[in-house]
């Protein structure tokens, strides 16, 4: 069984290219604009993993973070930030709020895939 | 119920009331609270300048020249604005030297001179005497009134009364024992009565407070309102002078005499000197005095030209004195609880003056008049005595009845020949004699002891033949042929016709004369040899008390003299325990060991003699120090040199105090710039990161889709074309973000170009809207313009309003619903400029969010969908641009229903086409 | 210090004013048998004035300078 994973990005170029990249490597991709829709995918389709933009309307991602760790259910869901802004104090807010990695953009894709498969024991 | 019992029982009751609140004043003050440590307690006290002549007498005089009673309540306010300058130099030089007096300060300004003091005191004492006359007549005609209650009869007066059946005589014995357990109780080396102070302000209080309820009473009881006492005096011809103009007798020179009189006597009574200078607490309550003061003086005056009226109109005809109106009014109503609060006020007016009066002349008595005369003929006896402390508190006991005595006596030789009024008028021109020699000592160091004694002799002289001997002629008690016929049949020395000087009242009359010589001759003797060295020492002390560092520190002293003679001499007049403490005191401050140090220091000599000047006058403490001190005489080329080398030090403290002012002050600014930067820091940090957010957003696009493509070569085409397109229109993105990001910058920091020219706005328009036809045509848009022709031209940057433009349509073609999409570009004019406006029918932006459009990178979008997909700078950068060209730009709009963005600009100035254009290029 | 001055300065403004509104010749403009609200021209002008130049001074003592 391949393994879902959520993107959660407003920007749709961004979504457009990991889309592309995760389903080619054979992986299941749900997508969501911002934080709340991302807040009710992860619900409703319990993902395996989540690649969290920061910066979303209506919820950003740490405050999506939060909510996901603050659920039981959901402990299993991993969670790779993604964000634009990388500056450490953003880095270590993200783990400290329960994130399991964290990616600063531009990324690599190779980097990307790496961390995902290392992130679901791949 | 107004009978005689009642009313010795409230005035006793009141003036214990007064005690107590002075006795309580008296405790604070020696546990170091004081009560009167208040602007406005300073000011009430300085109210002091109230007396039952304004009480009573201002009515009396605006019932025979209307508004002629205002000036001398002019004169004071005016003295006040400028009260910060000479009152605070007063205050200043009086503290640093110990001055107690109005004379002591003439004397010891010119020298120390005993002569002078003693001069200052006579001319004080004859010249306040009419008016504590005024008071004693005030007081004990209302207290005749009250006596024949409910008849209002006029006291009429027998010259043969005896003195022991006068009312008067008694009053003025009450006053004077009042007077004596008021001030003199103990003794003071800076002859300071903090309960005295709070009784007089107490006292002005209630005084203001009764006259404002009588003249509530006339104006709104007997009458109804200003309006309506006016009215009625239109019904009596013979009132009407009283309402419209200055009053014939006394004519503008009359007014203006009186304004400047009474401004002298604000700043020289010896009891205005006394509450303003000596009294001051703090150098900083004058702030406040300056304008409470004048405000107490208009208040207390607001309502004597009604009362004056309403009297006249009332008592028309039954010979009821004006000087009365203020009691007998209430009286004839049967008012007895108002009449009974009249009577505390003007008890209130007439006491307040007469104790602080008396307790300043009995000081100057005391200390610049026996006090010198005892060291002259009595020398051994004072050199023998232990304690004299006990000898100058009788001194000054005797001076306080004795003043008393004299006023009685006056009153009793003139006071039926005159109103309040004038009475008080004959004191103000005494008093006025004192102001060359005060103001040109604290402003010209020319003046010198015989100048001062010169003028003043000469101006008291003039005084005493123009209106105090009239003063007795006019009341019987001097044969009055002179008056008419001038001294020994000379018509030229016709008293109130001095050298034929006719056309001027008789006040004016004796200001312009006395003036004269007392100006004159001070400026004419001072000039005839210059200041010896003890004129021009203390000539520096009172002219520089106000540069910065105070007076001068040097200490003019040289010679010998043992501590322990010092302690002796001082201890002698203040007592010997307060000697002890002042000395253990000054030892404790310049940290020299009790007893140690034998030898006095110049300093220490100095120290005694300022202690000694507050109890027996500064002439007399400098010949009493020299009595135990061997002096030996500097010369003037010595003090000099000491003056020189003080004053050397004193700028270079001064400059030091600069430099450290300097200091502080760059420091401060270092301080304030650091946190400048530190919030420049923080504001570029932010920019900086969302810079960086919108850069790597786009770079991670392109990133991505570049490796896809690099490692997937056998990707789909179509697949290949659509990250190729997405690659460029990101780069695209990119280009346009750097761009806009470095065209912000430069509008920012002012180092865009522009070019100003005179355009035809709807040109412009119509060559935007060629440029974005085609974003909606792609969108089925429909475009509405409504551009009118024949608009004035504006001055601006064609390519700037382009942009702007460019910016507006091109945001509102992309939050267009395509298919149903409706856009209207309107312009037209206001008043001096033109408003253009771009609606759109798109989704709009909520109110919350109708100012963050305009901030940098703060695109307010909601789902993916809704995007944007521009910068979040040309909404920025557009506002800036608009706001550049002296307009405004904002977005109006109902969520749901689009968006109304509009911008305003200013029309081109017409007349200035051609100068605008060239400065604009 | 330079509150200090400016205040002085206002201060000796204020006694100018002063003496120019309560004196001749400014005072005989308004010295004429007329009535304003039923008060006598002359009187309801000397408080008015009075009562300006006391407000100047409070002003310039008691207010905030810049």
């Amino acid at each position: 069984m391949s393994k879902k994973i959520l993107i959660a990005d407003d920007e749709q170029n961004i979504v457009i290219s990991i889309e592309f990249l995760l389903r080619r490597e054979g992986f299941e991709v749900l997508v969501a604009g911002d934080g709340e829709e991302a807040l009710a995918k992860v619900r409703a389709e319990r993902p395996d993993l989540v690649l969290l933009d920061v910066m979303m309307p209506k919820m950003n991602g740490f405050d999506v973070c939060q909510a996901l760790r603050a659920d039981p259910d959901l402990s299993a869901t991993r969670i790779l930030m993604l964000t634009a802004k990388g500056r450490d104090t953003e880095v270590s807010k993200g783990l400290g709020l329960g994130a399991d990695g964290y990616m600063t953009k531009p990324f690599s894709t190779k980097e990307l895939l790496a961390e995902v498969r290392k992130l679901l024991g791949m | 119920m107004l009978d005689a019992p009642v009313l010795i029982a409230v005035s006793l009751l009141y003036l214990g009331l007064l005690f107590a609140v002075a006795w309580w004043g008296d405790k604070r003050a020696d546990q170091g609270r004081s009560i009167i440590a208040n602007p406005t307690i300073y000011a009430l006290s300085m109210a002091v300048y109230c007396t039952t002549w304004t009480f009573y007498g201002s009515v009396g005089r605006a019932a025979v020249s209307g508004i002629g009673f205002l000036p001398v309540y002019l004169g004071p306010t005016l003295v006040m604005a400028l009260g910060w300058f000479v009152l605070l130099k007063m205050i200043r030089i009086v503290k640093a030297n110990r001055i107690t007096s109005i004379a002591d300060f003439i004397s010891s300004r010119y020298g120390k001179s005993h002569l002078l003091g003693g001069l200052v005191t006579i001319i004080a004492v004859v010249g306040i005497i009419p008016y504590i006359a005024l008071q004693l007549k005030a007081v004990s005609s209302t207290v005749s009134l009250f006596l024949s209650y409910p008849e209002i009869v006029m006291p009429n007066r027998s010259p043969t009364l005896p003195v022991a059946a006068d009312i008067s005589f008694y009053i003025a014995l009450i006053l004077a024992a009042f007077t004596i357990v008021f001030g003199t109780r103990h003794l003071d080396a800076t002859e300071r009565h903090e309960g005295m102070v709070a009784a007089i302000a107490l006292e002005s209080g209630v005084k203001l407070v009764a006259f404002i309820a009588v003249g509530v009473f006339v104006t709104y009881g007997l009458y109804d309102g200003f309006g309506d006492i006016f009215e009625h005096v239109e019904t009596h011809p013979e009132l009407r002078h009283l309402t419209s103009a200055i009053p014939s007798g006394q004519g503008y020179t009359g007014w203006f005499a009186l304004i400047m009189l009474s401004a002298m006597a604000v700043l020289f009574l010896p009891r205005q000197f006394q509450v303003a200078v000596v009294e001051n607490v703090n150098e900083a309550h004058l702030k406040r005095a300056a304008w409470l003061f004048p405000l107490y003086l208009l208040l207390i005056n607001l309502f004597v030209l009604p009362i004056a009226l309403g009297g006249l109109l009332h008592f028309s005809g039954q010979g009821v004195d004006a000087d009365t109106f203020v009691l007998t009014l209430p009286m004839s109503q049967r008012q007895e609880g108002l009449a009974l609060l009249v009577f505390i006020g003007g008890l209130s007016a007439g006491t307040g003056m007469v104790i602080v009066e008396t307790i300043a002349l009995s000081t100057m008595v005391c200390n610049d008049l026996v006090m010198p005369l005892l060291l002259r003929h009595q020398r051994e006896t004072l050199e023998e005595a232990r304690d004299l402390s006990g000898l100058l508190l009788g001194i000054r006991r005797g001076a306080i009845v004795a003043i008393l005595l004299l006023g009685y006596l006056y009153f009793r030789l003139a006071g039926e020949a005159y109103a309040l009024v004038a009475i008080g008028l004959i004191s103000f021109s005494a008093v006025a004699q004192f102001a060359p020699a005060m103001i040109g000592g604290m402003y010209w160091r020319g003046g010198t002891r015989g100048g001062a004694l010169a003028g003043l002799s000469a101006g008291f002289l003039v005084w005493g033949y123009t209106l105090l001997l009239p003063s007795f002629a006019k009341s019987g008690w001097l044969p009055d042929g002179f008056l008419t016929q001038g001294v020994f049949g000379m018509e030229l020395l016709r008293p109130q016709q001095l050298f034929g000087l006719t056309g001027i009242d008789e006040i004016s009359h004796c200001l312009f004369w006395s003036f004269l010589a007392n100006i004159g001759a001070y400026v004419g003797v001072s000039l005839l040899r210059p200041p010896e060295v003890a004129e021009a020492t203390q000539a520096t002390v009172f002219v520089d008390a106000l540069k910065e560092s105070g007076p001068i520190g040097a200490v003019l002293w040289r010679g010998r003299a043992k501590v322990s003679d010092l302690q002796e001499l001082v201890g002698r007049f203040l007592g010997p325990t307060k000697a002890e403490l002042a000395f253990a005191g000054y030892a404790r401050r310049h940290g020299v060991g009790e007893g140690n140090a034998l030898e006095a220091d110049a300093r220490l000599v100095q120290f005694s003699e300022s202690l000694l000047a507050g109890a027996i006058g500064s002439a007399s403490a400098r010949v009493m120090v020299a009595s135990v001190a061997k002096e030996e005489p500097l010369s003037i080329d010595e003090v000099m040199h000491i003056l020189d080398e003080a004053s050397q030090l004193r700028t270079y403290s001064r400059e030091l105090e600069r430099k450290s002012r300097e200091l502080t002050a760059a420091t401060l600014e270092l301080q304030e710039a650091n946190e400048r930067l530190q919030e420049l820091d923080r504001v570029k940090d932010d920019i900086m990161s969302s810079v960086t957010h919108e850069l790597r957003t786009p770079l991670t696009s392109i990133r991505a889709f570049s490796e896809l493509l690099r490692d997937d070569p056998r990707m789909h085409l179509a697949d290949r074309v659509r990250f190729l397109g997405l690659i460029v229109s990101e780069a695209e993105r990119l280009t346009r973000l750097i761009n806009q990001t470095l065209d912000l910058a430069k509008i920012e920091s002012g180092r865009a170009d522009w070019n100003a020219c005179e355009l035809d706005l709807k040109e412009v328009i119509e060559q935007s809207m060629a440029a974005t036809s085609q974003l909606f045509r792609e969108k089925e848009a429909h475009v509405e313009l409504d551009l009118p022709d024949n608009l004035p031209l504006i001055l601006a940057d064609r390519d700037r309003l382009i942009q702007v433009m460019l910016n507006l349509l091109s945001n509102a073609a992309k939050f267009l619903t395509p298919g149903s999409g409706r856009v209207r570009v309107a312009l037209c004019r206001l008043a001096d400029q033109l408003e253009v406006c771009v609606a759109d029918n798109g989704p709009g932006i909520r109110p919350e969010d109708q100012e963050l459009v305009f901030e940098k990178f703060r695109q307010v979008g909601d789902t993916m969908t809704a995007k944007p997909s521009g910068t979040g700078l040309g909404l920025p950068i557009s506002r800036r641009i608009v706001e550049h060209l002296g307009g405004r730009l904002w977005v109006e709009s109902v969520p749901g229903e689009g968006a109304t963005f509009r911008f305003t600009l200013p029309l081109a100035p017409v007349q200035e086409q051609a100068p605008a254009l060239a400065a604009g290029g | 210090m330079h509150r200090r001055i400016l205040a002085g300065d206002r201060l000796i403004a204020a006694f100018l004013v002063g003496c120019v509104l309560f004196n001749y010749p400014l005072l005989s403009l308004f010295d004429r048998p007329t009535e304003i609200f039923g008060i006598p021209l002359v009187y309801a002008y000397v408080f008015c004035a009075w009562i300006a130049v006391i407000g100047l001074m409070a002003w310039a003592i008691e207010g905030r300078i810049r």
